[in-house]
């Protein structure tokens, strides 16, 4: 059969990265094809690019055999019959569903206004093609539940004559019900010969539901398989499957006293009662894929969405954070994920941004001490090497490693004993990351505790005095440096097999009715 | 490396310092201001002399007094990214709770200091409004203005104040033949720009505007910080209220019409970014004397003074244009 869309060769390149070298995919009528590999390998720059978001640097694209230049925006791959569905809903909440579904291409009356009766009776048709019968279609797209909401996006696919439907991570915020029901519309689009491209992380569904699945890693193209030829072990082994480099100079330290004790620590949705102790002189790796609560974690740890219950011990004592200021007083500084829109004032200069924790202690008599405001500046340029002509310098015009360099600075300004890292080293070159992995060995030794989440397998491994796995907002697996591997952690953070999460129990489920039905 | 670096770090320093100050100094609002300022001074004065007279000219400064006090205020509360529309209506009423003091034979201190409480007192409730009830300022102070503005004239009937004993008008008083609003503007901004300068709450200030999220998360209060702000700023409306209320004999119990508009226009013309983040007070006092000196310009060259609210508008509109232009032009050279 001819693929009716078809990649070969697709690179693209960001400043500082290279997204995607060299990669292929297809995706035949009625097929679904899952796409699969760890955070940042290149699975979101490729649906993208098939939507027409991004335009590759290279490469070339079929559809229906028929080569054309690559989409150069969501227009037309809309035009090409392609439409995405994103993890983020892209729909109106103050207005009904029905005219979510005909947004921008409603149908009209003879004198061009919008025909209302025909569109509620084309909306509700289209539902029922789908076997969804008891959805309003007036109701506001606000009150509808997340499932309810997924279902009007795919209406709204299908109302465009959608033949290609990408879905990026459908499951992730679904209830058991909705997943089955999602499950049932994703076969009912395949007997009309709808080509899917499905993206999961829940690798149970994917053996549930596709017929292919495409490995991608680091941005280049791995392998493509049968389901029926494939395991999970080997999946995971294909998506970890690289040499850990010796870029990570962690340097031993002496391990002491517990500094921080997270005990039952509750907050809802995403902090789901997780235990967590972080030693002096040590680093944690906390590894996770992007949802599992990693973030949230750190964030209900420092104050930012306090505990709703649960413990948090500083050297063995019971403490409250109620907000940043708490928590920074305990010693705690967090060194937040995104630098530009957590961590620095773009247009302040690098000696504002680096005291701007540490302000009421640089204070003598009404003023800010200039002179101790400046050395403690110059300081932490030397310490962390920061490119920059003055200590005057707009951030702004900082690089994306010296940038990150300030905002560890401002933390390291306020002198803590615990330090949490949310993506120490996400966007910044090669170079920097080495210096920022040095810098974190180098506290560890002096005593520092440090808690490091990162996406990046390698950082994890290479960093970690231990790791700690987390998935969906729990603590599902806790390895030692010398237990660790690419294939146990990544196992832990994607695979269903302590506990098995009910979506993949349904998933199987799912797949009996399936095979009923054929 | 680390010697490698310092040595890379020193010679940058000694070869770029200078100069990049200077075009610093000479690219800055202030910069561009002055020289504006001098450049339609010397525009008008080539054409009628008279316009250079010292009377003249203390008379643009004095008038410009009260315009930059409230801009100093303005400042503090469109830097923060927020905007206050009732400074007009409040000085309106301010001015109209200082004559009625003053005429009712109460303390001529009082008659001074009430309006300056009553403006905290309105500036820290709409402070509260929007630092805790989290409205949007533009929201509370539309609303603001407008009860201000009916309620003046429901209390008043919209009738003149006459007969206030002399020792009330502060604004005509001439210490040493220099018009005391002077004195107010100069002494307020220098204090002001110190405390915006080099204070932790003035920094607090701009690191709230400029990223609300990060001065967070270094542990500054945005709630605490806003609320200083709108008081401080109040205090500022206050003293502009007294001085604008004491200059004439008379006071008209009604809201002076466009005189938000004239403080927001010295605010953002003097460099104050709509958007947040960065402003000086010092280019928002430059901002008032430009305008006053516009204004007095197209008096003695024989335009209309209709004029003068068209051409503010323009006036907000290109520094507005400039400040976003600026800011995509940093956002780009990022990008390379």
């Amino acid at each position: 059969m001819q693929p009716i869309l078809e990649l070969t060769n697709i690179s693209k390149r960001f400043p500082g990265v290279q997204a995607l070298q060299n990669v292929r995919f297809d995706v035949l009528p009625g097929e679904v094809h899952a796409l699969i590999g760890e955070n940042g390998a290149g699975k979101s720059t490729l649906i993208k690019i098939i939507s027409g978001v991004y335009k590759p640097d290279e490469g070339t694209l079929r559809l229906d055999g028929q080569e054309r230049p690559p989409f150069s925006n969501p227009r037309e791959a809309q035009a090409a019959g392609i439409a995405t569905i994103y993890q983020e809903l892209s729909l109106y909440p103050e207005l009904s569903a029905a005219e979510n579904i005909f947004m921008g291409h409603a149908p009209r009356t003879r004198f061009g206004a919008v025909d209302w009766g025909r569109m509620r009776r084309e909306a509700r048709e289209l539902l029922a093609s789908l076997e969804i019968h008891d959805l309003d279609v007036n109701r506001k797209i606000g009150t509808l539940s997340v499932g309810n909401r997924q279902r009007i996006e795919i209406a709204k696919a299908l109302s465009l004559n959608a033949r290609i439907l990408v879905m990026d991570e459908p499951t992730a915020a679904l209830t058991e019900a909705d997943v089955e029901q999602l499950f049932r519309i994703v076969r009912l689009l395949q007997e009309r010969g709808v080509a899917i491209i499905y993206i999961s992380h829940r690798l149970q569904e994917i053996f549930t539901l596709a017929d292919r699945v495409t490995v991608l890693r680091d941005g280049e193209y791995v392998a493509t398989r049968r389901v029926t030829e494939t395991s999970e072990p080997e999946l995971i082994s294909m998506m970890v499957g690289r040499t850990v480099d010796d870029l990570f100079p962690k340097l031993p330290a002496e391990i002491g006293e517990p500094l921080l004790e997270v005990r039952d620590l509750w907050r809802r949705p995403y902090t789901l009662g997780v235990n967590l102790t972080v030693r002096a002189g040590e680093i944690v790796g906390l590894a996770g894929l992007i949802g599992s609560g990693r973030s949230e974690l750190a964030q209900t740890i420092f104050g930012i969405m306090p505990a709703q219950s649960g413990q948090i011990l500083i050297e063995g004592k019971p403490v409250r954070i109620r907000h940043p200021g708490d928590a920074m007083r305990l010693g705690i500084a967090y060194v937040p994920e995104e630098r530009g829109s957590q961590g620095l004032i773009r247009q302040m200069t690098i000696r504002q941004n680096i005291s701007l924790a540490v302000l009421r202690a640089l204070t003598r008599g009404p003023f800010i001490d200039r002179q101790g405001e400046k050395s403690l500046a110059e300081r932490m340029i030397d310490t962390l090497n920061i490119r920059a002509y003055s200590t005057n310098q707009i951030v702004n015009k900082l690089s994306g490693g010296n940038q990150q360099k300030v905002v560890v600075g401002k933390w390291l300004a306020s002198q803590p004993r615990i330090l949490i890292m949310d993506e120490p080293t996400r966007g910044i070159d090669v170079g920097a990351k080495a210096e920022v992995h040095r810098l974190m060995s180098q506290l560890a030794q002096q005593g520092m505790a440090i808690l490091m989440i990162s996406s990046e397998m390698p950082e994890i491994l290479g960093m970690s005095d231990r790791v700690v796995v987390m998935r969906e907002g729990r603590v599902v697996g806790e390895f030692s440096r010398e237990e660790a591997t690419q294939e146990k952690v990544a196992t832990a953070m994607m695979s269903v097999e302590n506990g098995a999460s009910d979506a993949a129990e349904l998933a199987v489920d799912g797949v009996q009715t399936g095979a009923k039905g054929r | 490396m680390a010697a490698t670096s310092k040595a890379y770090k020193s010679q940058t320093v000694e070869s770029g310092f200078s100069l990049r100050s200077l075009t610093h100094l000479l690219g800055s609002q202030e910069f561009i201001l002055l020289m504006s300022i001098l450049a339609l001074s010397l525009v008008v004065y080539s054409d009628n002399p008279r316009f250079g007279t010292e009377r003249n000219l203390l008379n643009i400064l004095s008038n410009a007094s009260y315009i930059a006090v409230g801009a100093i205020g303005m400042s503090m509360v469109i830097i923060t990214g927020n905007i206050d529309v009732s400074v007009g209506s409040l000085i309106g009423v301010l001015a109209t709770i200082a004559g009625q003091l003053a005429v009712h034979d109460y303390p001529i201190w009082m008659a001074w200091t009430a309006p300056i409480l009553a403006a905290m007192v309105v500036e820290g409730f709409i402070g509260f409004l929007v630092a805790y009830l989290r409205i949007p300022a533009i929201v509370v102070t539309l609303g603001m203005m407008s009860i201000l503005k009916g309620g003046l004239i429901l209390a008043t009937g919209g009738a003149w104040i006459y007969d206030i004993p002399q020792e009330f008008f502060l604004a005509q008083r001439q210490p040493y033949g220099i018009p005391m609003p002077i004195y107010f503007m100069v002494t307020l901004v220098i204090l002001a720009a110190l405390w915006m300068h080099y204070s932790p709450t003035g920094r607090a200030i701009y690191a709230v505007g400029g990223n609300a999220e990060a001065a967070r998360l270094s542990g500054i209060s945005e709630k605490r910080t806003l609320m200083t702000v709108f008081i401080l700023h109040g205090f500022m409306i206050g003293v502009a209220g007294l001085l604008f209320a004491t200059q004439f004999t008379t006071i008209q119990s009604t809201v002076p019409p466009g005189l938000e508009l004239m403080i927001i226009t010295a605010a953002v013309v003097g460099g104050v970014s709509i958007l947040g983040g960065s402003g000086t007070v010092i280019g928002a006092m430059l901002g008032a004397i430009l305008i006053r000196v516009i204004q007095s310009g197209m008096i003695f060259l024989n335009v209309s003074a209709y004029w003068l609210q068209a051409v503010q508008g323009i006036l907000i509109l290109l520094t507005v244009l400039a400040d976003i232009l600026r800011r995509r032009r940093q956002a780009a050279s990022i990008g390379k």
